[in-house]
């Protein structure tokens, strides 16, 4: 089914890439640490020519260093703002690698993202207002496991999306790239056009994968324009555009395209490799058009993998990407939050001294001061700007820390269809309620043996509105397993410096123990554990105990929670979301 | 500076590219608001915005683009310099300034200027992005994603047209008067009430979803790519015109009228979708006699009315989570109720 290894066409793309970095943007690369990646990079480093430096950009990257600021050292030795190009801006011509792309803050993505589309760095901060070229390739190393992924934003504008998960060191050969093969692609790329009709094909072939953004497209074309270059072409041909297909469109694909049947079947989805010049004739159809077409798609449809077919026809049309990002989460981290002021004050460990204050501070005494040390007679190695201890400012952060409410839902059992309306009306209630005060909401669900993270902490009514439609109900009860991914998601939340709130809806009558056995005292013992577990995290909690006629097991798991019991046999959702807020406040 | 992409030459996306020129036209209609999916030419509509507005008259030297012919609206410098003369004016592009989210406020609102601090030990004023948007346009990308304090910052200058800074011993106030663009992808978060009340249109952009228009978007767009000056010189023509337009419109403006009967069914409709306060109605006629000065009609009609209602009340509507209809639909519900 799939005649072309993964691995080649990961080293195509690296080095269509390296022949044109800006143009084409970027590679995801999704793949763990390891040798398979390394291996990788260093073929894309021997196709990038030492001319284009590589600019590594750790996760955590603070914006002042990002974008560019003021370069403390010039500016007190000068006495004048001296500029310091921020990453964005040395990266210009040359690539950006993205460590850990998957824990990228939104706030670098759109940095990173601005610059990409503006191919300028734009700098207002520190009393600097500057623009700087920033043209650069992206290199994203996706290290995401399952859920986690690389933001959405940034995914969109690149042009590669790579997996080497599944490649074994086996399949990876070392590939020996020519340098100047690249040079003289990059040359030739300048003249390069595509025609009218292939910029119809693509665009038809994009409709029918049901990709929906219009950079596949365009990401697409230029692809095909490198590939030209690469292969020494003096025009845009067939095979670079399905081999720009393969690359850009099949990872993107949301629907399995409809290729008329009786066609695929005489023409087998033909390798569109570099080596398929000899049947390139034969491929000519009158209908220039539409053949084309249907090579997109056969050339697309050769590279999804089985596996993923069957996914993608399973699903028909649903969207791949459930959560798009884990953006707008991330986004308070505890060195920003809302600067409360600058404060007087000495240079101890931690505090974040903030220059442009302590320079405007010092400013107005320097023609004294200067009076003052030309007095002393200390004239010879005066620094320009004289700065004492009292000019000092640091800054300091006001975070209110936010709350991320984990809902729990019980969804086993015949009441189950009953308590997964009202607990989905009142999560919908309550991130109305969160939206205002910018809160977060989770919900996690647990039935048969599993507990099921089904959406994420957020913030976005439309996303929250997507998870909730369509959650399945019924089988036992592994309220161990529920309260475990509870706890983790807390633990999780805690971490990010936000606080947790768990609310608990259950009956209280656990049936599947931890490990996914039957029966009702270990199963019951198991949940205990657990709620000890929270109690003894102090994790604020409460348990609505939806039961017909509330017993003593849901009172009694409570306490051994430290959890709130609240016996609402009847709420609703608006009941519900009233009670809850009403003991979480 | 980068050449934009001309603005005449974004296929489709009609409400967006309204509301902006809307916007152009009466600036009080109080900004635009575009959410939608990405890569379907939000920020390339407003930065070409930029290269088609008609120029504007400030007094040379003014640091906040004060208009010479409006000396009520002077800032201090230039009243403090007309009593030593006459001023002198200039012709400028529109400012359409971009407010990067790093931003930080000293740059936002302006502060003491640091090199003639140090250099000369002076005490003087920089002004910030706010006082440069003056008279122009205030464009934040992703305006989802904006930090807390930026967005309080901006929601009192907005509504009170004027910067007013306090910081460092300096005490300065200076007019801000601009219109507020904003562009977000709402998968990204939410936007806080508060500043979405603050945009007088807001617009949801969609991809384009029939094949030939997005062909067309592609070829435009790589064709601009491949040679901008070339493609920016084929579209001269239709941007001049549009130019004409908004130019034309403005003058036109103030002789709109709005009848009773129009005031009437704006009024109707905001009532009938149970809108916050007035500026739903406020907004809606504004925004209506500017589409009638943009189609050189004298008085605002019902269709008028209909074309700029989903804009300018979408986005207040109370909302309701548990209401899947979206806001688009429920004005349109509310239109057809109302205009039958």
């Amino acid at each position: 089914m799939n005649p072309v290894p993964a691995w080649f066409d990961a080293v195509i793309a690296a080095q269509l890439f390296a022949v044109d970095p800006p143009g084409t943007a970027g590679v995801l690369l999704r793949s763990r640490a390891g040798p398979v990646r390394d291996c990788w990079l260093a073929i894309l480093r021997a196709a990038l020519s030492p001319s284009r430096q590589v600019k590594h950009l750790p996760v955590h990257i603070a914006d002042g260093r990002l974008l560019g600021g003021l370069d403390l050292n010039a500016t007190l030795l000068a006495g004048r703002p001296v500029a310091e190009r921020g990453l964005l801006a040395e990266a210009d011509g040359g690539v950006l690698m993205l460590a850990m792309a998957e824990r990228l803050s939104s706030s670098t993505t759109v940095h990173i993202t601005a610059a990409m589309d503006q191919k300028e760095a734009i700098v207002e901060r520190d009393g600097l207002s500057l623009r700087m070229p920033a043209s650069f390739g992206v290199v994203a190393l996706d290290e995401g496991l399952q859920d986690e992924a690389a933001p959405a934003s940034l995914r969109d504008r690149l042009a590669f999306l790579l997996d080497l998960n599944e490649i074994s060191l086996r399949e990876a050969d070392e590939i020996v790239i020519d340098g100047n093969q690249i040079l003289a692609a990059r040359e030739r790329l300048r003249s390069l056009k595509v025609t009218e009709e292939q910029v119809d094909a693509i665009c038809a072939a994009s409709g029918a994968l049901g990709i929906i953004s219009l950079r596949a497209p365009l990401l697409a074309l230029r692809v095909a324009r490198a590939s030209a270059a690469l292969g020494g072409n003096a025009e845009v041909e067939q095979q670079d555009i399905a081999m720009a297909a393969r690359l850009v469109l099949a990872p993107r694909a949301l629907v399995f395209p409809q290729l008329d049947e009786s066609e695929q079947r005489e023409q087998p989805p033909e390798p569109p490799s570099n080596a398929s010049d000899e049947n390139e004739n034969e491929q000519k159809a009158p209908d220039i058009d539409r053949a084309l077409d249907e090579v997109i798609l056969a050339a697309v449809a050769a590279a999804l993998p089985p596996d993923v077919l069957l996914a993608l026809r399973a699903s028909s049309g649903r969207s791949r990407a459930r959560s798009p990002g884990k953006a707008g989460m991330l986004q308070k981290s505890s060195q920003r939050g809302r600067p409360a002021g600058v404060l007087r004050g000495d240079l101890r460990a931690g505090a974040k001294l903030n220059l442009i204050e302590t320079l405007r501070a010092a400013a107005p005494w320097q023609p004294l001061r200067r009076r003052e040390a030309a007095k002393a007679g200390d004239g010879a190695a005066r620094p320009r700007v004289l700065v004492r201890k009292d000019d000092f400012r640091i800054t300091r952060f006001k975070q209110r820390s936010e709350t991320a409410t984990i809902f729990v839902v019980d969804a086993s059992g015949s009441a189950a269809l009953h308590r997964l309306a009202e607990a989905k009306g009142a999560v919908e209630l309550l991130l109305a309620d969160c939206y205002v005060r910018r809160d977060q909401v989770a919900l996690i669900a647990f039935r048969g043996s599993v507990a099921e993270l089904l959406l994420p902490p957020t913030r976005s009514l439309a996303r929250a509105k997507r998870s909730l439609a369509g959650l399945p109900g019924g089988g036992g009860t592994p309220l161990a397993a529920g309260l475990d991914a509870a706890f983790a998601l807390a633990d999780l939340i805690r971490r990010k410096g936000q606080t947790p709130t768990v609310i608990l809806l259950t009956d209280g009558r656990a049936n599947i123990a931890r490990d996914g056995g039957q029966g009702r005292p270990r199963a019951e013992e198991d949940a205990m554990s657990v709620a000890r577990l929270l109690r003894a995290a102090e994790i604020t909690a409460v348990l609505v105990d939806t039961s017909p006629r509330p017993g003593p097991a849901g009172a009694q798991l409570a306490s051994e929670m430290g959890a709130r019991y609240l016996p609402l046999p009847h709420a609703d959702a608006a009941a519900l979301s009233r009670a809850v807020l009403a003991s979480v406040s | 500076m980068a050449i934009s992409f001309p603005f005449s030459a974004i296929v489709g996306q009609d409400e967006m590219k309204l509301a902006l020129l809307i916007a152009a036209v009466d600036p009080r209609v109080g900004g635009v608001l575009a959410f939608g999916d990405r890569g379907s030419g939000k920020s390339t509509a407003v930065r070409a915005l930029a290269a088609l507005l008609p120029r504007m008259k400030v007094v040379v030297g003014c640091r906040y683009n004060c208009n010479p012919d409006l000396p009520a609206e002077f800032c201090d410098e230039c009243r403090a310099r007309k009593t030593k003369g006459a001023l002198k004016s200039a012709q400028v592009p529109v400012p359409v300034v971009d407010l990067p989210l790093g931003a930080t406020e000293d740059r936002v609102v302006g502060a003491l200027d640091l090199e003639r601090a140090l250099a000369r030990g002076e005490k003087a004023f920089e002004p910030g992005l706010l006082a440069r948007a003056h008279r122009g346009f205030l464009y934040i990308d992703e305006a989802n994603l904006l930090e807390d304090h930026l967005v309080d910052l901006l929601l009192d200058v907005a509504a009170s047209g004027e910067n007013v800074v306090e910081r460092e011993g300096l005490s300065i106030r200076h007019p801000a008067r601009f219109v507020l663009v904003g562009t977000g992808n709402p998968e990204e978060g939410e936007l806080r009430p508060q500043l979405l009340d603050r945009f007088g249109m807001s617009v949801e952009v969609k991809t384009p979803d029939d094949l030939p228009s997005r062909i067309e978007v592609v070829r435009r767009r790589d064709e601009f790519e491949s040679d901008s000056a070339a493609f920016v010189a084929k579209w001269a023509k239709e941007e001049t015109r549009l130019r004409k337009k908004i130019t034309s419109a403005r003058d036109l403006l103030p002789s709109v009228a709005v009848s009773n009967a129009a005031l009437e069914r704006a009024a109707k409709l905001c009532m009938t979708l149970g809108t916050d306060g007035l500026r739903g109605e406020l907004t809606l006629m504004r925004a209506a006699r500017a589409l009638s000065a943009l189609e050189s009609a004298k008085t605002v009609t019902d269709d008028h009315l209909r074309r700029v209602a989903p804009s300018a009340l979408r986005h207040r509507l109370r909302r309701n989570p548990l209401d899947d209809a979206g806001s688009s639909v429920r004005v349109d519900r509310a239109i057809t109720e109302v205009f039958g």
